[in-house]
């Protein structure tokens, strides 16, 4: 290959390596710039001294957030939601993923339960009438009303029956002529086989419920019970300080206004940030399978 | 007689699958089958006390309301143009990105790469709108700075109605363009080595191969996913908007999404909220399912 070494050639690998650097950075600056303005003294930030690395090094804003009680609680009740939402809709969607991927010859029901659940991603009733409906099932103000009515993940639920379909049907007439019935057949035998989809699923739902902020925003009616990004969401975005409690406010005031903000986004960012690297190699394949059909 | 039993025990088979359903079945009849019948308070002067049974029947006067507020075309103008410019730059950004990293040979420099350009799509509006307004502010603002190097004014960008919508669609870009290159990268992986080995006997460069290989290869996956974008013209993106926005800039970034919010959840106008919200759901039924016709036609593309 003469090409490879074509002064061209050249001038453009360097070009693209710069460029996509570029485009890597700028996805990171920002997050870099929050980083170092939570570890800046409230001075430094205050002046706008700061900007890729930290002035006056400091962990006070972090000292401040982790000693806030609303922050805590709120960190409290996403873990909460996180943990029944993902559990709740892990076990909805491989439930109904796996007699929607059966043949119709073997399940005539599906077409219509297919059909019921594709048309909720067609068709909405909107805002209001499903306020309307939470608050009628009683479940305002509760943990549920941020699990419930979100419970069935139909995209993901897509996604799985297409993996599932691709699975061999050998081993299933297998283990039915053993004797096994449906269930064993989901837990020994579509599950083993599907852990890669599984922790996309897995993956998309923890970030789904981790980064939910609307409906606790509405279906909340006590600050106390936001979950934790509806919380920042009143603090950073809508900058209410009503909701902070007065000793807080007493030690809130000591700090400044920037640094405990970026320190509170950065914590709020932090479990992603840990979560998704690990899984990045599942998700790439699990949306591709999900997503591109032969 | 004997139908009749195979048929029995054909049945006995299938009630298992019946009974995984039923749990998410039923919750999908409570909250997203239920909220169909609210949609009647479209058709109502709705008073929460009274209910939709009590409430009064007005008809089409909601809609007509809607029709005669001042706002109400500004904000479907604002819808389409916000989405279709995030739908068109969207589409763009990934396959160029995607059209570079696949040039990459360095294995380990394109995995670092994709880790970085992915993260965004993992963050929360309320993380990286928290971290706009910060970097986007007028007087000690990162991008303001950098403008200030080239001696030009600083901007209020969140809050002039000239530059909200290339606000909203360049955070929109930078949100999502590293997670919209996986299909397209997987596309490209996907293209046959024998029409480059062809490409290069009949004397082609590296130029010639991504005209005349590559995008051809990529041409039906680019399609498809236009195509199914159209679908979503009308959802311009709550979140982001809803975290960005204020009075200042309604003339150009109010969405019918966060009218719906303020005129329902706020102002409590229940009727006409939802009959906006109404007029959305309907609309957007519509093209979904005319991006999903056209992507079959297209691209032979079925859900499951």
């Amino acid at each position: 290959m003469v090409e490879r070494y074509s002064r061209g050639r050249v001038a453009f690998v360097a070009f693209n390596y710069i460029f996509l650097t570029l485009m890597a950075a700028i996805c990171l600056m920002p997050l870099i710039h929050v980083l170092a303005v939570s570890f800046s003294s409230s001075q430094a930030a205050a002046a706008g001294y700061v900007k890729l690395w930290p002035v006056q090094f400091t962990f006070r804003s972090y000292e401040f957030v982790s000693s806030k009680k609303e922050f805590l609680d709120s960190m409290l009740i996403t873990l909460q939601r996180v943990g029944i939402g993902v559990s709740l809709n892990m076990l909805l969607t491989v439930l109904i993923a796996y007699p929607l991927s059966k043949e119709t010859s073997a399940f005539r029901s599906r077409t219509v339960y297919a059909w019921i659940f594709v048309f909720t991603i067609l068709f909405g009733g909107g805002l209001i009438p499903l306020y309307m409906m939470v608050k009628d099932t009683m479940i305002l103000d509760s943990i549920w009303a941020l699990v419930l009515p979100g419970a069935v993940p139909v995209f993901n639920v897509i996604l799985m029956l297409n993996f599932f379909r691709g699975l061999p049907k050998d081993l299933e007439e297998a283990a039915y002529i053993d004797g096994a019935g449906h269930l064993t057949v989901l837990w020994k035998i579509y599950i083993p086989l599907s852990m890669a989809s599984l922790a996309t699923v897995t993956l998309f739902s923890t970030v789904g419920h981790w980064n939910a902020w609307f409906d606790g925003l509405i279906f909340m009616n006590s600050p106390a019970d936001y979950p934790l990004q509806s919380y920042l969401q009143t603090v950073v975005i809508q900058q209410d300080l009503s909701m902070f409690s007065v000793k807080s406010m007493e030690r809130y005031s000591e700090i400044n206004d920037q640094t405990a903000k970026s320190a509170q986004i950065f914590l709020g960012a932090l479990p992603i940030l840990l979560l998704y690297p690990f899984l990045q190699r599942f998700f790439i394949k699990g949306i591709v399978l999900g997503s591109v059909k032969e | 007689m004997k139908i009749r039993w195979t048929r029995k025990i054909g049945s006995l088979r299938t009630l298992p699958l019946h009974l995984m359903i039923l749990p998410g079945l039923a919750l999908v009849l409570i909250y997203s089958y239920g909220p169909m019948i609210g949609i009647a308070m479209a058709f109502e002067r709705y008073i929460p006390t009274r209910g939709i049974a009590g409430s009064e029947w007005i008809g089409w006067d909601n809609f007509r309301y809607l029709l005669d507020m001042p706002d109400s075309m500004d904000i479907l103008r604002n819808t389409i143009i916000i989405s279709f410019m995030k739908i068109v730059a969207g589409l763009f950004v990934p396959i160029i990105v995607a059209l570079l990293l696949n040039e990459v040979r360095k294995e380990s420099f394109k995995r670092g790469i994709q880790t970085m350009i992915y993260l965004p799509h993992f963050l929360s509006w309320i993380i990286l709108g928290g971290v706009l307004i910060d970097i986007l502010s007028p007087t000690n603002g990162f991008v303001n700075d950098i403008l200030g190097w080239f001696g030009i004014e600083p901007i209020y960008f969140l809050g002039s109605n000239s530059w909200f919508r290339i606000v909203l669609v360049t955070s929109d870009v930078w949100k999502e363009f590293g997670f919209n290159t996986i299909v397209y990268l997987a596309a490209l992986t996907g293209i046959n080595p024998s029409l480059y080995e062809a490409a290069i006997m009949d004397g082609a460069n590296r130029w010639k191969q991504a005209f005349h290989v590559t995008l051809p290869g990529m041409l039906p996956i680019i399609v498809l996913l236009a195509v199914l974008s159209l679908g979503n013209v009308l959802n311009a993106g709550f979140d982001q908007v809803f975290n960005l926005y204020s009075p200042q800039v309604y003339e150009t970034g109010d969405i019918i999404d966060t009218f719906v919010y303020r005129v329902g959840l706020v102002e409590t106008q229940y009727g006409v909220a939802t009959a906006a919200g109404l007029f959305k759901s309907v609309v957007s039924c519509f093209f979904v399912i005319a991006a999903y016709v056209m992507a079959y036609r297209i691209a032979n593309y079925r859900i499951f």
